[in-house]
């Protein structure tokens, strides 16, 4: 299977890049993108074929490594690699 | 007494750490590669400022894994001395030996110059030799050295008194132009509840001569000389 991993910064920690990149967008003349939030985005082959185990597998490397869970929050899709 | 230098792959002032205990301070000191297990029986531990691993995924994050790290944890845990010097205390926060974490500077610029902290705490091993409000001009070098901690953290080291040191203007006063990553409370440096264990962002070891422009280092490395005298 395959685990899709999304980190990025909880919404109560200040995301200077994030910040960053949205007024480089608005000088570039999209007012209408109102606000940006950047992240990490991982891919984890897993040798495995069932899906529950994969989700807790690539759970289990996100607590320990991937986010830090002090600023950072995660979502994890799985799918058919 | 013996300082332990670590030495992960990425470190850079592991030399200068070295340098400073044994030349400036006249103690002894061992470097000690990441993947040792054993700290050769030293007093203080020193995780010196650098790119750990290349800082790759956060800075600190991988450091924390290296074997060494078990005997500094270890090593803290009985009381011993720990101080984690930029690199190394994004490290010490990342193995949550210290709370809190870093972000990226506010201003997303890497910044190399010197700072004025204020020293908070005088009961840690590394401060003990300074007075309250001391002002310390002492460089910094670094790209994440925007403290964190979430409010209820942040209360919490308050309260215990474990903000060691402060950025502030030349004169000890708070001031957001004095801040120069955007820390919340202007924290350059903290400690556990214990108090054995203090990370800081500026370098003490890059102000401790004449010739480096500043000697406002050596009271943080003299402190824990004179902690061991008088243990």
């Amino acid at each position: 299977m395959r685990a899709r991993v999304f980190v990025t910064l909880k919404p109560s920690v200040f995301d200077p890049q994030g910040r960053t990149i949205a007024e480089a967008l608005h000088s570039l003349g999209y007012t209408r993108v109102e606000a940006v939030r950047q992240g990490k985005y991982f891919e984890l082959d897993l040798a495995t074929t069932e899906a529950g185990q994969a989700q807790a597998l690539a759970a289990e490397v996100a607590d320990r490594l991937l986010a830090n869970p002090v600023i950072e929050s995660y979502r994890i899709e799985i799918a058919e690699s | 007494m013996k300082f332990a230098v670590i030495v992960f792959p990425g470190s850079n002032c592991d030399q200068d750490a070295y340098y400073a205990a044994t030349e400036v301070l006249g103690q002894t000191a061992e470097l000690i590669w990441h993947k040792d297990s054993d700290l050769k029986g030293a007093d203080v531990v020193i995780l010196p400022g650098g790119f750990a691993h290349g800082d790759y995924l956060r800075t600190g994050a991988m450091a924390r894994f290296s074997p060494v790290m078990r005997e500094v944890k270890a090593f803290a845990e009985q009381g011993g001395p720990v101080l984690g010097i930029c690199n190394g205390f994004q490290i010490l926060l990342e193995s949550g030996l210290l709370p809190g974490a870093m972000l990226r500077n506010r201003g997303l610029k890497y910044r190399c110059e010197h700072v004025h902290v204020r020293v908070e705490q005088t009961d840690t091993p590394f401060t003990r030799g300074a007075h309250a409000g001391q002002v310390l001009r002492i460089p910094i070098g670094h790209g994440e050295g925007n403290y964190y901690a979430p409010p209820d953290v942040l209360e919490k080291l308050e309260a215990n008194r474990q903000v060691v040191l402060r950025y502030t203007t030349a004169r000890g006063r708070l001031d957001d132009e004095a801040n120069p990553n955007g820390s919340v409370h202007a924290i350059a440096g903290v400690c556990n509840e214990r108090r054995n264990v203090v990370g800081m962002m500026p370098h003490p070891e890059r102000a401790c001569e004449p010739r480096l422009g500043s000697v406002d280092g050596l009271v943080i490395l003299e402190s824990i000389v004179k902690a061991f005298a008088t243990a």
